[in-house]
């Protein structure tokens, strides 16, 4: 089986919720739409306080390549547009929009039933007119991806199906219940970029949506397409490691994978590229896994962007009685809230409830040199030296030992006897030479 | 409500610092349990005494430095009980007193303490005591189980070796029935601690691996040669502390390298160094400068080893 070097193994805990079917959680009152939920730059507001908005309506946008619009995702009435908290950590400009009866409900989007009448083209300008962006978490533009540069030659489309995060089950399910959308999605990808073969990858953890993505890959006819199935393993879903797992190619340090001929894509943002294009609906909804021990009826929902995390956890029953720590995102990568008025934003896959007992031993110990974060570092840095150099902000040896190439995956600290945070030191060292720069 | 802020990731692996202490220790109780039965109640003094003395140490330096008490990581333990696995059971309390002292004080806590340290701080603890006191580091007994009153003095198999060419049957190598150190005279119980550490992951194989694997194959050269005057790999592998040292000393985290490429060169290193010194130098014995002098190389071997980082040109 399939699979890159080194990596960790940590307990998956997705049983909770790998065998609930999706649902739709009803409309909320009220929505927080962040006019930045993407990798580069923000929106500007397209609307006033006190605007009639109606649902799927654009309401931010930017001239700047690298970045992707905000829709509404209810109906209803502009209340404010100020900075409110946002689940990355800080408070960034948002739309809040309260439901109410519209008389408009705007022109229904174009759609169109096959790809044949598609040019590539106009596959990026539907994308990116429906804000679609990675939905794995990276939230990084699909149009633009979509747009190999002059020169580069995309050969394969590899959608994501790792998922290898614990706890998430939203790809997973994703695979059961939306698997034709998927494969028309990567299909259009594939038109866009002019690749001619898609590759799924999926990790051995999930038998049934291999089996069901198999199943659907068969019957397809237009491009050269099949399912890879992978071993379980963290961080397999990151595009470098799936990249090397899959193609045995290697993404070059500080490149993408459309250096090396290859566009890697989301199930989710498979999906929400078919829903664009077939449906016209922009991207207003995502499925979001909304589990852990502090949730008392763990699910999978689909959940209009902008919802607060109030609203989809009232929607599981609430929180237990011993929830100390809610994450957006998985417990690898996950960032820990301090509220639950933050909004779902495009790039939330989990809101993750811990308790007192998933509590990490914290004492820190001094680096006893043990090397467990270098066998497990899966681009093979020694990150146990990068954290000192971070400490000491010695950033020039923290370049030279390749600090940069760091993809955050949290392995290092994951193994650390010392219980040192060694990606959060990387992590800063890195933002440090971004502003020196 | 308020909720915990912390930084990712909120899952770790259960293992700690102080955890893989206690595996150590864990690891080194058969051999330590040997030198009582073979060496009697001293083997068990002189254990205790440094164990005591280590932790003591370290406990008064932390006081002294104003920091934060390091006892509960069980490290001091760790090299106090190493210490006295590789002195003679005849070593006598004081000599064994200073050594624990000095191995605490100049061999960790000068550097900063756990982690910090360049060289392995019991091995550090042990070349102080062969330089002061180069009689009673050198002077063995034969074992006389925990029964036996008089110890009779007696010469180790490197020794009976090097200087009189005679050698010691494998059984009672293995077993540890022999003339030596406190804790390194049975191989197989060292062995068995080894692979336990190795089966808790506590400690990789490349460095045992290639330290004994080199050493039994460079040694072999030299037997090959001259099998009369040499002694056979077989030999090399279980006399004197190469097994305590390649388990238990040469795995030391702090003071071997970081990289995989790297634990094979220092085992290389040192597999070569034990061999050069046992065959060619005035001492018998060679594991202890063998690991010293390799522990001094570990910066420069993490340097030139480091790994190609996934996507850089090789």
């Amino acid at each position: 089986m399939k699979t890159f070097s080194q990596g960790i193994h940590p307990k998956y805990s997705k049983g909770k919720t790998r065998g609930k079917a999706i649902q739709e959680l009803p409309a909320p009152q009220r929505v927080v739409i962040p006019l930045h939920q993407h990798t580069g730059a923000a929106c500007e507001p397209l609307v006033k306080v006190g605007d009639q908005v109606f649902e799927g309506q654009k309401i931010g946008e930017t001239s700047k390549f690298i970045s992707a619009p905000v829709h509404a995702s209810i109906s209803g009435l502009v209340k404010k547009i100020e900075p409110m908290p946002h689940p990355c950590g800080t408070d960034v400009m948002s739309v809040v929009i309260e439901a109410a009866p519209v008389a408009n409900s705007g022109l229904p989007a174009k759609s169109y039933d096959s790809l044949a009448e598609l040019s590539p083209d106009k596959i990026r300008k539907i994308v990116r007119e429906a804000g679609i962006v990675g939905l794995g978490g990276a939230a990084f533009p699909t149009h633009v991806k979509l747009t190999p540069p002059e020169g580069k030659k995309i050969d394969t489309i590899l959608v994501n199906g790792c998922e290898c995060e614990p706890y998430i089950t939203a790809d997973h399910r994703l695979m059961l219940e939306k698997t034709e959308e998927i494969i028309f999605g990567a299909r259009a990808a594939a038109m866009a970029t002019g690749a001619q073969r898609i590759i799924i990858g999926i990790e051995n953890n999930k038998k049934d949506a291999i089996e069901r993505m198999k199943s659907v890959v068969r019957k397809q006819r237009d491009f050269q397409s099949a399912v890879i199935v992978l071993k379980t393993k963290y961080p397999q879903g990151g595009e470098k490691m799936l990249v090397k797992a899959v193609l045995n190619r290697e993404v070059p340090s500080q490149g993408l994978p459309l250096d090396v001929g290859v566009v890697v894509i989301n199930v989710g943002t498979a999906a929400a590229i078919m829903e664009a294009i077939t449906r016209g609906s922009p991207l207003t909804k995502r499925v979001v896994t909304v589990t852990g021990p502090g949730i008392k009826e763990p699910k999978n929902l689909l959940v209009r962007v902008g919802t607060t995390f109030k609203d989809v956890i009232d929607q599981c029953g609430g929180l237990t009685e011993t929830a100390n720590k809610v994450i957006m995102g998985g417990p690898m990568m996950g960032i820990s809230q301090y509220s639950q008025d933050v909004p779902v934003v495009k790039a939330t896959s989990c809101i993750l409830v811990l308790t007192k007992k998933q509590m990490i031993e914290e004492k820190v110990y001094p680096c006893i040199k043990c090397s467990r974060c270098v066998d497990h570092c899966p681009v093979f840095l020694l990150p146990s030296r990068l954290a000192a150099f971070s400490e000491k902000a010695k950033y020039g040896q923290f370049e030279d030992w390749g600090g940069a190439d760091c993809i955050e995956c949290g392995c290092c600290a994951y193994v650390c006897p010392a219980k040192i945070q060694i990606v959060q030191w990387i992590k800063l060292a890195k933002l440090k030479l971004r502003q020196m720069r | 409500m308020n909720y915990l802020i912390a930084p990712s990731p909120h899952q770790k692996a259960s293992l700690t610092v102080p955890g893989m202490m206690l595996l150590v220790i864990f690891a080194l109780l058969p051999a330590a349990i040997a030198g009582f039965i073979f060496f009697g109640l001293r083997a068990l003094g002189l254990i205790l005494v440094c164990v005591a003395t280590a932790v003591a140490t370290e406990y008064l330096i932390n006081k002294i430095m104003k920091k934060e008490a390091t006892i509960f990581d069980w490290s001091a333990v760790v090299t106090g009980l190493l210490l006295a696995l590789s002195v003679s059971p005849s070593l006598p309390y004081y000599a064994a007193i200073l050594g624990s002292i000095f191995a605490i004080a100049i061999g960790k806590q000068l550097f900063g303490g756990l982690g910090y340290n360049i060289f392995n701080p019991a091995l550090i603890g042990r070349a102080f005591l062969a330089a002061a006191f180069p009689v009673h580091i050198t002077s063995y007994v034969a074992p006389f189980f925990w029964r036996g009153v008089e110890a009779v003095s007696s010469a180790t198999p490197l020794a009976s070796m090097k200087f009189q060419q005679q050698l010691t049957p494998y059984g009672k190598l293995l077993v540890g029935n022999i003339a030596g150190c406190v804790g390194e005279t049975s191989a197989l119980l060292l062995l068995l601690g080894g692979l336990f550490l190795l089966w808790k992951k506590v400690i990789g194989w490349r460095i045992p691996v290639s330290y004994l694997g080199t050493a039994a194959l460079f040694g072999g050269v030299f037997w090959l040669i001259d099998p009369a005057k040499y002694p056979d790999p077989i030999f090399h592998l279980l006399a004197g502390g190469l097994m305590l040292g390649a388990w238990f000393m040469a795995t030391d985290l702090v003071t071997t390298p970081l990289t995989k490429k790297g634990m094979l060169v220092f085992g290389v290193g040192a597999g070569i160094l034990v061999v050069v010194i046992r065959l060619f130098s005035g001492l018998p014995e060679g594991v202890m400068y063998s690991i010293l002098i390799m522990n001094a190389l570990v910066p420069l071997i993490n340097r030139y080893t480091r790994p190609r980082i996934l996507g850089r040109a090789k």
